[in-house]
Order: C-alpha cells, then structure tokens, then sequence
C-alpha cells in the first residue's frame, strides 16, 4: 500500500465521532461572519448596518485576487461591522447579524436531487467557483479558484483530491464522504473540467474502510477517477505529502504543487463545489468535528458561518468538567483556543476538548540527540539543528537548512523524548527568516 | 650529557627559526590602521552593546576616525563625557546629546489586567505573540515572558515577578535600544530622562476603543481626551484611542496626570503631592 | 474548570521519554547480564552493582553540590552508564578501581561537558580506556568462566579467545555464542547479545544501520586479510565477530544516542569507520581488542560527519509519474 516515502508517525486515531451521522446545529440567535481569512486579504463588507441580508447573500467582496467572497449564512439584520475575537487569538473584523427566520436566496437550489449534468465552460465554473467564496476547507483556506488558476505555462495533468483526514480526532470528511458521496464525485468531475485533466485520484487512508469501499463502487461510473487505498500515516493529509503518496512525485523546494503537474483538493472543498456549480449555493456552511476523549456526545455537526462555537458545543452535550486546552482544528495542528466565544469560520474543521492531565507539557530536558525528529520529519529536516540555529537567532544559517521548507505539522515535536519544543522555535525561525527574505526581495 | 645538549641545541634551534619566520610574516602581512582607531577605541567604555549603531566599539572607533564631524555619533553607554574625549583625541566638536532612557509603556500588572488563560508554551515573547494576543483581554499589552530582560547587557530591566511587567533601573539604563527592538509588542520607548529624572508618559499602548480598554486593564488609556484639552503646552496627541505625551513640547506641569480617569498617566521621580489621597500614584519604578 | 490553556501545536504527545529508552536498553542488556552471573557469579554481582551505585551516585553528589543544578538521576542514564561500564571489566577488578572508572565516566566524560546530550565520547568507554591505560594488570587478566561461581578476586585468570586468535587457536564457534569463554563480563555471550539487539530493533530505540554497519564492515575486512594470507589470518569472519567485545559495542556502545551521528547515511559511515579501525587495532600487536579505540575515534568525527551529512530532502528526487 502506497504512502509518502520521507518521515511519518502513527499518532493514536482516537476518532470518536466516527459513523455519527452528520446533524445540522440549531440556528443561533447571533453570528458574527469572519470577513478575515487565514491566507489573503481581509473581504470588504458590501453591506450596512440595519440592512437585511438573506442566507447566501453576499456580504463581503474579495479584495484582490488572493481573498475571497464572504456570504451571510444567516437571515436577519446587520447589527454592525465591528472586530471580534477569533480562532487566531486576535481580534478581526467581521459582520454581525440578528438572526431573523431562515429566509434563503432565491436563486440557490434547495431541492436534494442530485444533479448530475454539467454543461458549463472552464472559465464559467471556476468564475461560479470563485463567486461562490469557496476556500479549502482542509484548513488552509487558500482561495479555491487560484489553486484553480495555474500561472501560465503550468498546467496539471492530474488532480488529486484529499480524503485522508490524516489528523486524529475529526471524522468530519469521513462522515461527509459517507454521506455525499455522489456529489463529491460530481463535484471531482467539475474539477477536472475546471483543469483540464483526464485523471483524478481519490487518496482514502486505510482507516475508512467503508469509505474506500463506497467510493471504488460510486467510482466506477465517473471516468478517469481512482481511488487509491494508502497506508495510515501522518502526515499524509499534507498536500506534498499525498503527491509523492499517490503518483510519487515530489514538489521541490520553495515550489508549488503545480510544478509536478498536479493540483490538490480536499474533499469538503470538492462538496462545496459540487454545491455552488450545481445548486448555486456559496459557502456559508460546514461540518465539524466536536470531539474528546470526556466528550459526552462526540459528533459531526453541520454549522453556520459565524455561529459562535459555544452555541454548537452546548448542543453536542457541553463542554466536559475535566477540559484543560479547548483546541480549534486537530490535536497536531490546531490551535488552542482562549474562549469558546468565537465564530466559526471557513477554515474550522472541529473542536477538540483536551482532558487537563493531558494539557499539560512535559518538562523540557537537554537533546539527546537520538535523532528521532531527523527520522520522522516529513520534509527530510532536521528539527533539532534548527531549534538550536533559532534559540542562538542563527538566521543565515537557518535558511540554508532549509527552514522554510518546513509544513510545521508538529511530527518533531510530538516525537522527542525530550520534550523539547522543537516546532515552536522553527516556527519562530521561519517567521524570522521569511522576513528576511521578503525584505531582501523588496530591496531587488 | 651528550643527549641533553643535544636536545637543548634542537630546541633552541627550532625557537630561534620559528621567531625569524614570525617576524618576517608579521611585516609582510602587516595591515595598516589608523592608530588613532586605538586611542578613541581606548576612550571608549568596552561594554560592546551596538547601542552606537555599529558592530562593537572597534566599530564605532573606526566610524568617528573616518567620519568628518562627529553629528549623528554618539555611544549612548559613555554619553557626552566620552564623546568629549573622543572629539579631544580627533580634534573634532561634539554637541552635547540629551540623555535618554528606557520606558515601558504597559499598566497592566497582574492586579490591573487580570489573566484570562495560562500559557504553557516557550517562555519567550516573540513566540506567545506570534501565537496569541495573550493571557489578559489587552491584545496590546505586556506578555511577562521576559524576552527585553534576556537582550538587556546592562542588567538594567528585569520583569517584576508580582507584578509580571518590565521595571527599568534608571541608574544602570545605557539606552542603548536593545530592549525596544526585543519587544514584539512594542512597547519599550526611549524617552527623554528629564530634569532630575523626572517624566510623565502614558502606561498604554491599547488602541482598543474605551469600553474594551477598560474592561480588560483598570489603567488603560480610554482615549477620552481630558489629557488634550487640558494640557496647556498641546504636547499630547490622541490616535487610535491611544493618548501620547511628545516629550519635546512637554514642560512636566503634571496637569494631565490628575484629570486621567484611568490613572494611566505616569509621572516619575516627582515629590508626593500635598492633597488628593485618591491619585496617589505609584513612585519611581513601574 | 480552571482557566483554559493555550499552547503552541502540536497538543500530543508520542509519551516516548528518556527514561523509557534508557529503560528498554537496560532490558535488552539482562540476557547478557544473566549470563555474566551465571559463568563469573560473584564477581559479577559486586563489579555491576558497585558500578551502577557509584555512577548514580556520582551524577547525584556532583549534581547538587558543584553544579548546584536539578538532578536527573531518574533518567536513567547515569544507571545505564555504570551497568555498560562494568559489562567492559573483567570480573575480578578490585571495587576501588570500579569507583575510579565511574567517577571518570560520569564527572570527566559526562557532566564535565553540560551532562546528558553534551558529551562528545561515549562515558563508558572513556572510563574503561582510562582504567585500562591507568591500571593495565588488572583490566587484562580476564577470569575462567566456572558455573556459578563465588569467586570474585580470586578467580583463576587465563588468556581469552581473542587473544588464543592472535596465537592462531581457532575458537569454538558454539562457545562463543554461549558466553563459556574467558573476557569482559558483558561481552562473552554472542547470543544474549543478540538477544538484546532484537528487542531494541523491536522497541525502535535503535535502528540496523551502525551495528550491520560495523559488523558487515569488520566481516568484509576479515575476509578479505584472508583470502590474501589464510595463514595468518585463520579465524572465519563469523568467528571473529563474535569474539572480543565487538558485539557488545556495535549494538550498545557505538549506538549510544549522544555520540552517534543523527542521519542514516551518517551512521553507515560511522560504522564502516569503527569496522575498519577494529580490525586495523585488532591485528597489530599492540592490543588484542581494539573496538573501545575505534568506537572513541569515530566519536570524535561524529560532530563533522553532522555538519556535511545531512539527510535526503523532500523534493531532492522527482521521479515520473508511476
């Protein structure tokens, strides 16, 4: 069974919410829609206070060409454009809505049919794409319709689409998958369209069975996609990762995906696109995870842009007595979160309640070199040179060890005997090194 | 016998080669510099902190030998005596540079800003700020971890361990700026010390609107004004919420300090004042 | 619920320690350290724990009353240090020399340099070349191997099979790996070793590349020297690894974390440097075993093989498309 050739660890599944049928959260009272993403430039709101939006209006214009369209996931009144606390830890600007009924636009498509024909151009797709506000839904939020847009003289030849789930704890794609399948699969042959590629590979990690069983049959009727079955390995979710997993290929360094010819897409993303070409609907929905091991009612929930997290939490049966760290995302590359009081965004894949006996890092102690995080870096690195190259401010160095290859997926830091905090000195290397570099390319 | 004068010969025959082929290398490869780099280097005070802008004090030696007038040199370290005795050496003027000194412009204690989370990542500041806003409502403020005490060489800054904010040794301060460039928030100054080592400076950098301000710190500037409109000398400016005292136009009159409602104006080294038991402000350190 | 924590990713943690690979490395020793209770008894039961007690204590004292620091006794590493330590004496070592080799070990080599991750030689075999510069009579004289014995410094004494080799005594292949043979008390039993070496392999604390590597090489060497005089050179290569205390320091010593390069190509030129100076010590004159050397000068090259070695980089290889 194929997996990514560098690195790797085997970090306990724990997927708790497995098999939970995806249940749509209670509409909230108030929602505070991020206009700020992850990646790009903060959306501009288009609307004012007092006005009345519908669901799936649009809100905010994308600012740019990296940044996206924000649309209202709610009906009600625009209380205000003002910042609030988000998942980051900083306060940024959103839009905030009364929540008034669930009165949708009109031209959305809310029947459940699946709609199988698509009879739009490349250009008409990944505009709809685009106008829809779709970002990946991995967790980066990279703006779909750019990862769409291969710079000229690039072109893919297959697209790879990112059903491992590789991070512990969230079921969200899985149960996604279970349950829509044939619009995923609608939505990867837009894709293909949108590329122009005869070939689209599914990579399932071996761990969803049922996953992999269902999508080979529903497979057989789409042409040119194949699913392919790859041995549970973390990270396999990162995208240069599942390239040299799937079709071994490897993305040099400082490169992106399409330089080998491939595009990588995950698999809520595709549903999302599945919606907004077929159904006219934009994104302003999602499934989360809300999970941990006191989790009284761990599961999968279909969630509003802007909901506030604590109003979904109270509905999967709370927050458990014995939680230490609240993290937002998964337990390898989430972040932890300051309060429950913030808006859902684009970019949550779930909730993850950490019991406090387990919150808590070990004590640091001295390297000892056992070369452990060398052995399980994914990017061929070596995690303990560069901590010790940040600690003494050794940026030149840094550089030419390659510290901006670094996909900060935490395999290192998880891995050392030591407990040493290997991960948070390289990203502070990286942060330091990345300036340095920008500046230089502004003095050329 | 024969086996120690042997030895001795060899060995003195080794030494006096080894001399002669040093000597002649030392005056092929001998590099020429200004001697008088060695005397301004030895005017110097050696400390070696780049507070000058160059890279130790041979650095900055080199830079006033080479310059044509001493404007824009000085060794924050030595101050003006050293300067005066560098012009002496170079037979150049100096002009006499106002003396300056660290501030750390955040109130918020442990008992003014209360803590909100516990972090439990690296100690270092840079890397809880890339992280978050930090353990208090203020995403502005002061995050405790210590990163200005590590960069300082003078030994001059220390983070209070009660109070969890820098305190600054106005005595061993060489303003050198090493703490200002440490602080990813930002928060350090240098500011004029003053007559008698007395100053008034705000102790916020929260560009927050008022009603956030306060609710995350008690001595957070609401940016209500009062300050401005009393301030007979139009030294204070108020930008984003934020009051700032322009230390060239400021003539410590101290009016500002009594009408702050939040008490985050600071005044420094002044006498206690006679009446007012309720502005009782904190004396020298903050 | 208390206040909330924030942390910097990852929010996991494998669980792996250092204690728990100091922890699996000693279990992997017991097999070896049975049978050197089993054929040198008593002396081996006094030379392990004198050894394991005064390096504890050693790093104790010296950590709390000259460095004035924490102690991490609880590592386990000071303990794992005297136990290799005595497994490279002989039986019939007086304690007082035991002492001196641990204070070595543990103050000159290991805390003498920062304490556990700063040392550039391997403490153990620093100790056991000092005491064998420093005391030569007594760190050669190797006991009988006799069942259960209780002798300990009055063991009987006699040549070793590594030594009968250089005289041109073929030794018993069985023997070998049983550990019925005269040598240090860890180093006897082939088996046992090996033994050892499958559970480390098995518990990942250690991967093939430095002991295949040393191994294959001093093989490959062996071979060689006999195919070009198979009259001096008489032993078979299986033969010649078994013998001494090669295994004991492909497996345990030459693998020690601190000391060892951190790549794997790293470690196989590591190894085939430790290979080829054993077998170059071994057939001079000099000295009958010459793996303790090796080990040390190649511990000094692991600080350059870090610095030009580095590991294969992602996206070094771009293969086509299967």
């Amino acid at each position: 069974m194929k997996t990514f050739r560098i690195g790797g660890i085997h970090p306990a599944e724990n997927k708790f919410s497995a098999g939970k049928k995806i249940i749509k959260a209670n509409l909230p009272k108030q929602v505070a829609i991020p206009l700020a993403h992850y990646i790009g430039a903060p959306s501009l709101p288009i609307v004012a206070k007092g006005e009345f939006v519908k669901v799936g209006q649009l809100i905010g214009k994308a600012n740019g060409f990296i940044s996206a369209n924000v649309h209202s996931s709610v009906s009600g009144k625009v209380n205000k454009i003002d910042v609030q606390l988000d998942a980051t830890g900083y306060k940024r600007a959103a839009v905030f809505v009364e929540v008034n009924g669930d009165e949708w636009v009109e031209t959305i498509d809310r029947s459940p049919e699946v709609k199988r024909e698509c009879n739009l151009t490349k250009e008409e797709i990944i505009k709809k794409i685009a106008e829809a506000g779709i970002v990946g839904l991995g967790g980066a939020t990279f703006p779909t319709h750019v990862k769409l847009s291969p710079p000229p003289g690039k072109k893919a030849d297959v697209l790879i689409i990112n059903a491992v789930e590789c991070e512990s704890y969230l079921t969200c794609d899985h149960q996604l998958m279970m349950e829509k399948g044939e619009e995923i699969m609608i939505g990867i042959s837009i894709l293909m369209k949108a590329l122009d590629v005869k070939r689209a590979i599914v990579g399932i990690e071996n761990n969803k069975k049922d996953a992999i069983a269902l999508f080979h049959k529903l497979a057989k009727d789409f042409a040119g996609v194949e699913v392919m079955a790859l041995k549970v390995q973390y990270p396999q979710g990162g995208e240069k990762q599942l390239i040299d997993a799937t079709i071994g290929r490897q993305v040099p360094s400082g490169a992106l995906p399409i330089e080998v010819g491939a595009v990588v897409q995950n698999v809520g993303t595709t549903y999302a696109v599945y919606e907004a070409v077929q159904k006219n609907k934009p994104l302003f929905e999602r499934v989360i995870t809300i999970t941990g091991k006191s989790s009284k009612n761990p599961g999968n929930y279909l969630v509003r842009l802007g909901t506030m997290l604590s109003e979904v939490v109270d509905q999967a049966g709370g927050v458990p007595a014995d939680t230490g760290k609240i993290v937002g995302g998964g337990p390898m590359m989430g972040r932890s979160l300051m309060t429950l009081d913030v808006p859902m965004a684009k970019g949550s894949a779930g909730v993850l309640f950490m019991q406090d006996t387990e919150s808590v890092r070990n004590k640091t102690q001295n390297c000892i070199r056992c070369s452990k995080c060398v052995n399980v870096c994914p990017m061929g690195l070596e995690p303990y040179l560069l901590m010790n190259q940040s600690e003494r401010e050794m940026w030149p160095e840094m550089e030419k060890d390659r510290v901006m290859d670094c996909i900060e997926c935490g395999s290192c830091s998880y891995t050392c005997p030591s407990n040493r905090a290997l991960l948070d000195y390289i990203r502070f290397g990286k942060s330091t090194v990345g300036g340095i570099i920008r500046s230089r390319q502004i003095k050329k | 016998m024969n086996l120690i004068l042997v030895s001795i010969l060899t060995l003195v025959v080794i030494g006096a080669l080894s001399a002669i082929i040093l000597f002649f290398v030392s005056k092929k490869f001998h590099v020429f510099e200004d001697p008088r780099i060695d005397e301004v280097e030895a005017a110097l005070p050696a400390a070696n902190c780049g507070g000058c802008g160059f890279p130790g004090c041979r650095g900055f030696a080199n830079a006033c030998v080479k310059a044509d007038t001493l404007d824009g040199l000085l060794c924050p370290v030595g101050g003006t005596e050293t300067m005066e005795k560098v012009a002496e050496i170079l037979g150049k003027t100096v002009v006499a540079a106002v003396p300056t000194v660290a501030v750390v412009r955040c109130g918020g204690t442990c008992d003014n800003r209360p803590r909100k989370n516990t972090y439990d990542g690296v100690s270092h500041c840079f890397i809880a700020h890339n992280l978050y806003s930090g353990e208090t409502g203020c995403s502005w403020g002061c995050l405790g971890l210590g990163d200005c005490e590590l960069s300082c060489k003078f030994d001059a800054i220390h983070v209070n361990p009660v109070t969890l904010i820098p305190e600054v040794d106005e005595d061993k301060c060489t303003s050198c700026g090493a703490c200002v460039k440490a602080c990813p928030k930002m928060l350090i100054e240098l500011r004029k010390k003053g007559p008698k080592s007395r100053r008034i400076y705000v102790r916020c950098m929260s560009q927050d609107k008022g009603a956030i301000a306060k609710k995350a710190c008690d001595v957070g500037c609401i940016g209500c004004s009062k300050c401005l409109n009393v301030c007979p000398h139009g030294a204070i400016t108020i930008t984003n919420n934020l009051a700032f005292i322009h230390d060239d136009k400021c003539k410590l009159c101290r009016k500002c300090v009594e009408v702050c409602p939040t008490n985050s104006i600071i005044e420094l080294n002044f006498p206690p004042r006679k009446v007012k038991e309720e502005q009782v402000l904190t004396p020298k350190v903050e | 619920m208390d206040k909330l924590i924030i942390s910097p990713a990852p929010h996991v943690h494998s669980g792996d320690s250092i204690s728990k690979n100091m922890q699996a490395v000693i279990i992997a020793l017991m097999p070896a350290y049975l049978v050197a209770l089993y054929y040198f008894g008593l002396g081996a039961l006094i030379v392990s724990l004198t050894a394991i007690i005064s390096c504890v204590l050693f790093e104790y004292l010296i950590q709390k009353y000259i460095l004035k620091g924490e102690n991490t006794i609880k590592d386990g590493s000071a303990a794992l240090t005297g136990l290799l330590l005595a497994f490279n004496l002989p039986s019939n070592i007086p304690v007082y020399i035991v002492i001196v080799g641990s204070l070595v070990a543990i103050g000159v080599a290991k805390m003498s340099f920062g304490g556990l991750g700063n040392n550039p030689f391997n403490p153990a075999l620093v100790a056991r070349v000092f005491l064998l510069i420093s005391f030569p009579v007594a760190m050669t004289s190797w006991p009988v191997p006799e069942a259960l014995s209780t002798h300990y410094l009055d063991a009987i004494t006699a040549p070793t099979t590594l030594r009968n080799m250089n005289f041109g005594v073929q030794p018993d292949t069985l023997q070998l790996l049983i550990g019925n043979i005269g040598g240090s008390m860890g180093e006897v039993s082939g088996l046992a070793l090996l033994l050892g070496f499958v559970y480390l392999l098995y518990k990942k604390v250690i991967t093939w590349h430095i002991p295949i590597s040393i191994l294959a090489t001093v093989a490959l060497f062996i071979y060689i020297l006999h195919l070009a005089a198979p009259q001096s050179y008489i032993v078979s290569p299986l033969d010649y690894l078994l013998s001494g205390g090669l295994l004991l320091g492909a497996i345990y010593m030459a693998t020690d974390y601190v000391t060892s390069p951190m790549t794997k190509k790293g470690m196989l030129i590591y190894g085939v440097g430790i290979g080829l100076l054993t077998v170059i010590i071994r057939i001079s004159p000099v000295y009958p075993e010459g793996v303790s050397f090796a080990i040390l000068i190649m511990n000094a090259f692991t600080p350059l093989i870090n610095t030009y070695i580095k590991p294969k980089r992602f996206g070094e290889v771009v293969k086509n498309k299967k």
